[in-house]
Parts: structure tokens; sequence; C-alpha cells
């Protein structure tokens, strides 16, 4: 309990403390920093206790104090010091944080050292201006001797106490000779202080921080202030290590602001240093169209990448030290002198230049016969024409690189020339489209042909040359986001003139598929399907040829089509000769029968005849071959079959309906002669069982059905009964009458057949009449061997009224029936749902009113009362 | 007296920023006494909170989600807000810190106020979703809530 009281006791005290240290605050400007520091001295002592206690909202709470004295900067000569003062609090109070989070206090995303690093870097970066505006001497100024600054003890009691001052208690300030000096070597001092050092450091601090507690894009910032702060500090290599780190977030999340500004960063960094290729590259993207420069400034930096592709040496980017300056153009005049190396490649699918390119080829496919052909679209976004020296565009089979390839020589004084008439020229704004046109090679057919990548030439080989390589066929790091949102806009776009289109509505299409020629020879098959087992079907294909020349090498490849079930293809036979008795030995498949060669027009038959062992559908391959071309025909053969609905169960006793549906998958209409219905010896039929579809058509598609009410006496095993089969006899419809008849056999599922106690069946009229009577008859059939206890109830219905027992209890003897008889009253026309029938066995309690709801009806239509007059007229009609 | 309190008469914040479901800035303003960079990098940083509110927000039901997101941080001259809509487009506000008299009401308002004329933007049958804003209407609204600079 100790603890607790003197740790109180001990705020308390803190607390006081600051109250009296503050009082005389307001009376003397030129004091002041003496007594801010002392106040910090025990703020700063409060904080570790409160960081001790885990109070980290004391502990940030005692840092407003902080706030209190920022506005207190005391001497104005030596304001520098109140911010190296401040960026020295925040400092030790981000390290303060830092101790405890490993002591084991948790930090969050928004309450973390890295803010207090931050903070101190920031106060550093004012000490650093402060600095250079105050303490900018001439250089003829010397450092006062002897030293103001030195002191007996060469210690000081606190931070910014004056030496001169020190135990000097009195507030006035006697010696004001002495005080200039003093001031004077304070100033010289800030001077050789390395700021950018302390600021890094700081900086590097709080990126640490931040890449802990998940602050990515305030990592970025940071790191963008670092990289400044080396640029500033004449470290350019470091600068642009970490600008080039981070400009890549910046583009992919489309800030395009801070983008422009950290390229124009890199920029002044990659000219100082001259350094060729990031400096291209960088004007580049900055006379692109994510760059937010304006247009004057885009036309200097285009006007310095002409001079540089001209092997010239650029115009210094404004804002740049002199000196540095100076230095980097001793750098450019050597890049100038110093030949080779002068061909730069940049890639620029990861950046946004301003060029943009979209390769598209004309169709998804092409025949080999026809040449394959695409555009190529680029457009420039700087504000100066631009003309480029070469387009070549890289395809996966390399050899046709060479035809696609636009070029032409010019003049190196051309370069700066206005005139857009020349075809390598871009001009801002305008779409320019280069067509090419290339015959695919034979060994393509069937193969892809992709755009790899499109090279654009810009300056030339006597100068300096800068290769833009698009992968595939175009796009950039922002291309994606704009086709899709060109894709989402319905925006109209304005007319343009015809040869001229929108740069939004064009996509890229990279590549393409090459396809073999269509063939110029027809075949046809003569055949009468079905194909019945064991014949010799003849199949006739007749071969004629359209070709404008002799078609040589004429191959037939004709039998079943690989690739269908395993014993198809040992149950079928095929062979050139009818006579032949077929056997197992013969092929399914006859490849390549030479049939020589067919003049133009010419006409050839081939009987082949196939023996199939199975009956099932069968696709058969027809395929020619011949020289100059090739064709693939194939043509495939019918099949044909039935299908049966089916009940899953019967009740025994119980007449059930059982229905056929034939439905015709033949493509050639069928005729079926007659349909018969064997059943086993288990089903009896209720009436006669004769064929109701004799000498019916069936198209294609068309079914026809037949019912059969039959029924099912008890059996002893529950499980399935055999229903027994059903035969179709039919022939292929056909005026030639001695197409054979055919015998399909189908067997009929098996059905369950259970035993029910109680069999209720109703007897009432097919329809009813709105406030007429409908007498309704229930059958209750006692189907067991016990006497039966029955509870029956009538659930009354909104469409009717009724009389008739509502609720009553029952005895049924077995074997017997009981009639229960109801006078339904309609009171609404339509379909309407029947009061319904409720039965109950005491006996039974499985026995459910869903079983019953299968025996009688629910629903019964009723029609309205029609009219006396009318009612005539009917009659009469 | 300072302006009408409560309610969206008062013209307080320094930048207003649409953020984009995607994370790019759909709309930026600020006030044009002040450096415009400063402002996109102090929107830009904040949307890490942001994307950790969302997230953390994920888990909570979706029909009870709300929409603002309160103070995202603090820096020594800035106060950031932020709000995000069901479509996941982001409001975010900077408010000068030394404005006290603003209350946590008061900015919820402006949000709300804010979300009102984007979702007019949305009905508009010319603007594509996820373009950049330019409208007269947004540009009034934003004005309202603006520091105003004599």
């Amino acid at each position: 309990m100790g603890s607790g009281v003197v740790h109180h006791g001990l705020r308390l005290s803190f607390l006081l403390l600051f109250s009296m240290l503050f009082e005389p605050f307001e009376k003397d400007v030129k004091l002041v920093w003496d007594f801010v520091s002392v106040i910090f001295g025990c703020g700063l002592v409060c904080c570790v206790f409160w960081f001790f206690l885990k109070l980290i909202l004391s502990s940030l709470t005692q840092l407003k104090h902080i706030d209190l004295c920022k506005k207190k900067i005391g001497s104005a000569e030596l304001a520098f010091e109140h911010a190296a003062w401040m960026s020295k609090q925040f400092q030790a109070f981000g390290d303060l944080f830092d101790e405890a989070i490993k002591l084991g206090l948790t930090a969050i995303q928004t309450q973390n050292p890295g803010f207090y690093y931050q903070q101190a870097a920031y106060y550093a970066q004012e000490r650093k201006q402060l600095a250079s505006m105050l303490c900018n001497h001439d250089s003829s100024v010397v450092y006062p001797n002897p030293d103001p600054l030195e002191t007996q003890t060469g210690v000081l009691d606190f931070y910014g106490q004056r030496p001169w001052r020190q135990g000097i208690l009195s507030f006035d300030l006697s010696d004001p000779e002495k005080e200039k000096l003093g001031i004077l070597a304070l100033q010289l001092k800030e001077k050789n202080v390395l700021h950018s050092e302390l600021i890094i450091a700081l900086l590097s601090n709080a990126v640490a921080q931040f890449k802990k507690y998940k602050c990515p894009r305030m990592k970025s910032h940071l790191m963008v202030q670092m990289g400044e702060e080396y640029y500033y500090a004449k470290d350019y290599t470091k600068a642009l290590k970490l600008l080039d780190y981070v400009m890549c977030e910046y583009r992919s999340e489309g800030w395009w602001t801070l983008l422009t500004s950290i390229l124009t960063t890199a920029l002044k960094c990659s000219y100082l240093m001259a350094q060729l290729k990031d400096y291209i590259t960088y004007s580049l993207e900055l006379l692109g169209r994510a760059s937010t420069l304006k247009e004057d400034q885009k036309s200097r930096i285009e006007k310095n990448l002409i001079k540089v592709l001209m092997n010239e040496s650029p115009d210094p980017e404004p804002d740049c030290d002199a000196t540095a300056v100076k230095a980097s153009q001793k750098l450019w005049a050597d890049r100038v002198s110093l030949a080779g190396s002068n061909v730069f490649t940049i890639e620029v699918q990861d950046f946004i230049p301003f060029v943009q390119c979209k390769a598209k080829f004309l169709a998804p496919s092409f025949h080999v016969d026809v040449p394959v052909q695409f555009d190529v679209y680029l457009r420039a976004d700087c504000p100066h024409p631009i003309r480029f020296s070469k387009l070549c565009i890289s395809f996966n089979n390399q050899d046709y690189n060479q035809y696609c390839v636009v070029e032409e020589a010019y003049q190196k004084s051309d370069i700066l020339e206005q005139s857009s008439q020349g075809t390598m020229c871009l001009v801002p704004g305008k779409t320019r489209k280069f067509t090419f046109k290339f015959v695919a090679k034979t060994e393509d057919v069937g193969k892809k042909i992709e755009i790899t990548s499109v090279d654009l030439i810009l300056g030339s080989e006597s100068g300096r040359c800068v290769i833009l390589n698009w992968r595939g066929g175009g796009g950039d790091a922002a291309s994606s986001q704009e086709a899709l949102q060109a894709a989402r806009s319905f925006r109209r776009r304005p007319k343009l003139p015809d040869n001229e289109v929108h740069w939004d509505s064009l996509t890229i299409q990279a590549s393409t598929m090459i396809i073999s020629r269509v063939p110029n020879i027809s075949v046809q098959l003569r055949h009468e399907p079905p194909a019945l087992t064991n014949e010799m079907y003849c199949l006739i294909v007749t071969v004629q040829s359209h070709e404008e020349t002799v078609a040589k090498d004429v191959k037939l490849t004709a039998g079943l089509k690989p690739g269908q079930d395993a014993n198809l293809t040992q149950k079928t036979q095929v062979t050139l000769r009818g006579t032949d008795a077929c056997d197992e030995s013969f092929p399914a498949l006859l490849p390549d029968i030479p049939v020589g060669d067919l003049q133009p027009g010419e006409k050839l038959e081939k009987p082949i005849y196939i023996r199939c062992g199975t009956v099932g559908a069968r696709m058969f391959l027809v395929y020619v071959s011949y020289l100059i071309n090739t064709v693939v025909e194939g043509k495939e053969i019918l099949c044909k079959c039935h299908r049966l609905e089916h009940l899953d169960r019967v009740f025994a006793d119980i007449p059930f309906l059982l229905m056929t549906d034939i439905l015709s998958a033949s493509p050639w209409p069928l005729t079926i002669v007659t349909s018969q219905l064997q059943l086993s010896p288990s089903m009896t039929p209720v009436d006669q069982l004769e064929s109701y579809v004799e000498n019916v058509v069936l198209q294609t598609g068309e079914s026809a059905s037949e019912c059969f009410c039959l029924r099912c006496p008890p059996v002893t095993n529950a499980t399935g009964v055999a229903t027994g089969c059903y035969i179709i006899s039919w022939k292929r419809s056909s005026p030639v009458e001695s197409v054979p008849v055919v015998s399909t056999v189908i067997t009929l599922p098996h059905v369950i057949v259970e035993s029910i106690p109680l069999h209720v069946n109703a007897d009432l009229p097919s329809f009813g009449r709105v406030r007429e009577s409908l007498p309704v008859r229930y059958h209750l059939q006692n189907k067991t061997n016990l006497v039966q206890d029955v509870e029956v109830s009538v659930e009354p219905s909104d469409a009717f009224m009724f009389s008739g027992l509502k609720q009553i209890r029952l005895r049924i003897l077995p074997g017997t029936q009981q009639e229960m008889l109801y006078n339904f009253y309609p009171l609404m026309a339509g379909y309407q749902q029947l009061p319904s029938l409720h039965v109950n066995l005491l006996r039974f309690p499985n026995f459910t009113n869903q079983l019953l709801r299968r025996f009688i009806p629910t629903h019964i239509f009723v029609k309205p009362q029609g009219r006396q007059a009318d009612d005539n007229s009917i009659a009469a009609a | 007296m300072g302006g009408g309190d409560g309610g969206g008469g008062d013209k307080m914040a320094v930048c207003i920023a649409v953020i984009a479901k995607e994370n790019y800035p759909l709309y930026i303003r600020s006030v044009p006494t002040e450096n415009e960079l400063k402002f996109h990098y102090t929107v830009h940083t904040s949307l890490d909170v942001v994307d950790e509110k969302i997230s953390a927000m994920g888990k909570a039901l979706v029909d009870q989600r709300e929409l603002y997101l309160g103070l995202l941080y603090p820096t020594e001259d800035y106060k950031v807000y932020g709000y995000v809509t069901n479509s996941k487009v982001k409001f975010v506000m900077v408010v000068d810190s030394s404005n006290t008299a603003l209350r946590d009401n008061e900015i919820r308002s402006m949000f709300r106020k804010l979300h009102n004329s984007y979702t007019d933007i949305m009905c508009n049958p010319f603007y594509n979703p996820g373009d950049r804003i330019h409208s007269r209407a947004f540009d009034n609204t934003v004005n309202s809530m603006m520091m105003q600079v004599c």
C-alpha cells in the first residue's frame, strides 16, 4: 500500500512545483529560456515516473506541458535553440515510450513512439531552417576570443543555460557586450551542426516505429522526407534509392500529386548526378498523363529530354544548389564526350510514360491463307510533338519480327522541327495508328501468335537511343484502372472522323490464333440410319472437290470415332467390301485409304460397310485429307432411346396407373407399329391392355404416352415386385414397305408393394357449381383382419359449407367398408380446396393423412353459376 | 462573435478529401493559404488508420456499422477525422488543432452533409463512379465547410 501513497504524493509535489515555476514566466522574456529548461527537466522525470506506473495517458498529459512552452521562444537570435530543445524533448519522450514498450507497455497504431520521433524530426527541420536564417554570417566573421562559452568547470547546469551567466542569479543582464559576443559564438557553433544527419536519424527512428505499428503510408511519407533530406545533404545516391523505393507505392494508389512531387525531386537528383537512365525515366513520367505539372514545366522537361536524346547536356533543374549544378554540368559534359553505352532500354509496365501504346489484332483468329493483320496505336501526352526513329514488334515466333518494323532515317537537325506531318511523329493528344500485315507460317496452324513486346525507339543511334519497351500488347502501370473506368462509363464519345479513334475505346488484343484454311472440298455421307445389329450397314461417302487446282494424294479415313467406349471398338467392324464376312478381327477404323487425285469439280463415291455388334449410339468419323490444303470433316450418327417414368411404390390391391412415355431421339421420323405390355404374374390388369399408340409416327423430340391401370395383390415380401416388360415394335418411317420392324424390349422397373390398413376412396362429381349442392361419398375400407377403430373428422374450407358428420368415431369390421356421406355446398368459383377429411386409426398410428391424400382429391373445380338465359342457350347448343 | 454554433454553418475544415474504394483521391481540396502538398500527405497517411479501422469493423455486423470513424489521429497542428460509406468510399477532413470549439457532433453532421452531396453526384447519370469529382454543387458544399480565408 505504501508505494501507491508515495506515488500519489510525488505526483502532487510535481504539480505544485510546476505551478510555482510557471509564475515568473510572464515577467521577463529574456530569462524564459532558463526556466523552461528547468521545468522540462522536471517534466521528463514525471514522464519516466508515469511510464514506470504504466500510466501511458498520464504520461501523455505530462507531455502536454510542452505545449505550454511551445510559444515561449526566448531570445530571437537564438530561436534555433528553442527548436533544438523542442526536438530533443520529443526525441527523449519517444525514447522513453520505446523503452516502456520494451518493458511491456502496449502501444497502438495511433499512439506509438513514431509520432514523437516524427515530431522531433519536424523540430529538427525547423531548427535547420532557423539556423540557416540566423547563422548565415559572412565568412569574415570570426569566432570571438576569448571564448565566451568557456566555463570554469566545462559543464553547464542545464541545456540552454548561457555559459557566461552561470552562477549569476540576478535577473538583470549587466553586460550587453558580453551578451552579444556570447550569442555570436552560439550562432557560429550552430552553423557547424550537421542538421540533415540529425533529421535523418530521427526520421529513420520514426520509420522503424511506423513499420512496426502497421502504418505503411506514414512510413512512405517519412521515407520521402528522408529522401528529400538526403537531397539537401547532397547525398543524391541515397536520396534516389529512398525515393525510388516509395514511388511505386504512390503510383499504385494513384496519388498523382504526391508522385509528381517525388518525381520532381528525383529528377533533380538524377540531373545533379548526371544519371542518364534515371534522368530519362523520370522525365518520361513527368511528361506523362499522371504528372500534375503545369504545361510550361512539362515543356521545359521535354526540351531537356530532347537535348539529352541528341547527346547534349540538359538545362539545370530549377531550385538546385548553384555549386552542385556547376559540378553536375561538368559531369554532363563528360557524358557527352564519352562514347558508347548510349542505348537505354526502359521497361514501361512499371511506370506511366508519356507515350501510350496499345496493340490489337484485328481478329481473335486468322485462317492461314489470309494475312494476319494488327494495329499498333500510339499516343503521346507531352506538350510538344515528338519524333521517334523506329517502332518494332516482337512475337513469340520471332520469324515474324522482321515484318513488323517501322523505321525512318531522319536528319539530326529535324528533331526539334515543329512539323507534325512526318509519319514518325507523335502529335500530343492525337492517336497514331500503324497497321501491320504478315502471312502466318503453316507450322503455326493451330497455334497462338502472341505479341511479346512492342519497342518504340526515341532518339537515334548517332545521339542517344531510348528504347521504350512494352511487355505484351502495351499498357503501363495506370492503364488497367483506366480501362476499367472506360468500360464502366456510359458517356457517349463525340463522333470523330473515320480514320480516328477514341483512345479509351481501344482494347488491347495481344494474341490471335492461326487456324487452318477453310477446305474447299465437300464430303457427304449418305446412309439410312438407324443401323441394326449385325447388319452390314452401308455408308456412302461422296467427296467432291471445289478446289481450283488438282487436289493431290486424297486420302480417306473412315470408321468409329476414336475416344468412345472401348467396348464399342470391339463391337464395331468397318470394311470396304460388303461381301466380307466381318468378324472380330476387322478394325473399327480404316485409316488413310488412298483415293488418288481429284480434278477440280470431280466427284468420288466410296461405300463403306459397318457392322455393329451391339445396340447404342456410335459416332463415326470420316476424314479426307489432300495436299495443298487440309480438310477436317466429321459426321455423326443418330441414336434412339426410350425412357419410362416410374412410380417407386404401389399399395397392395389398390389400383394404380402405369404410364409409359416414348420419346423419339431419332433424327428421322419413326413409326410405332404397336406396343405391348407384358405383365409379370404378380400383376393383374384392371381393364384390357391394348395399345394406344399403334401406327403413331413420332418426329424428332416428340413423345407418345400410354397409361394402364393395374392392380397388385398383396405379397409376402415387401421389397420389389417385377412389373413386367414393355415391347415397342417400330420402324423408320419410310415410303418403302420393306423396312424391317424392330422390337425393342424394355424391362419395367420393380415397384415396392406395401399393404395399408385402410383404403379410402371418394365418389364425387368431376366439378361443382357455385351454390349447388355437391354430394360426396367417402368409402372407408378395412383391409386388415382386425376390427378397426376409426376417428374421422372433416376440417372446413373457406370455399364450402357442408353438411354431414363433422367428427365421428366408428368401428369397421375386417374386410368391410363404411360409407360416409357429405353434402358440400360451394361458395366460390374456381379451383377450390375441398374440406379435408382426416382419418385417424387408433391401432395404426403410422397411418397418416399424408398417405390418405394419395387416394382422395383435395381440390375440385367449381364453376360459376350461369344465368338462366345462358343455360338455355347452352342447352340448345 | 464566432460563427453560429451547431449545424453545418461552421466553416472550420482546412482540408476535405474524398477517397475512392481503391484508395486513390476522387476529390481533394484544402485552404489555399497553406501548402497543398502537405495536406495531400496528411490525407494519404491517414488512410493507414482508416484501413485499420475498417478491417476491425469488418468483423462487426454490417448493418449496425457506424459510418463515422471519429478522430483518426492528431498531429501537432491538425486533427484528422474520417468517415467511410458502405461502398468503402472514404471522406477525410482535416481540422485545425486550435479549433477546440468543434464538437464531435458537429464533425459528424458535416460528414453527413458531405455524404449527402456525394450521393447526389452518384445519382447523376453522367457521372461515372470512380472518376475524379468535378461538380459545382459539391464544391459549394465543401466550400461551406472550409475555413474561409479573409
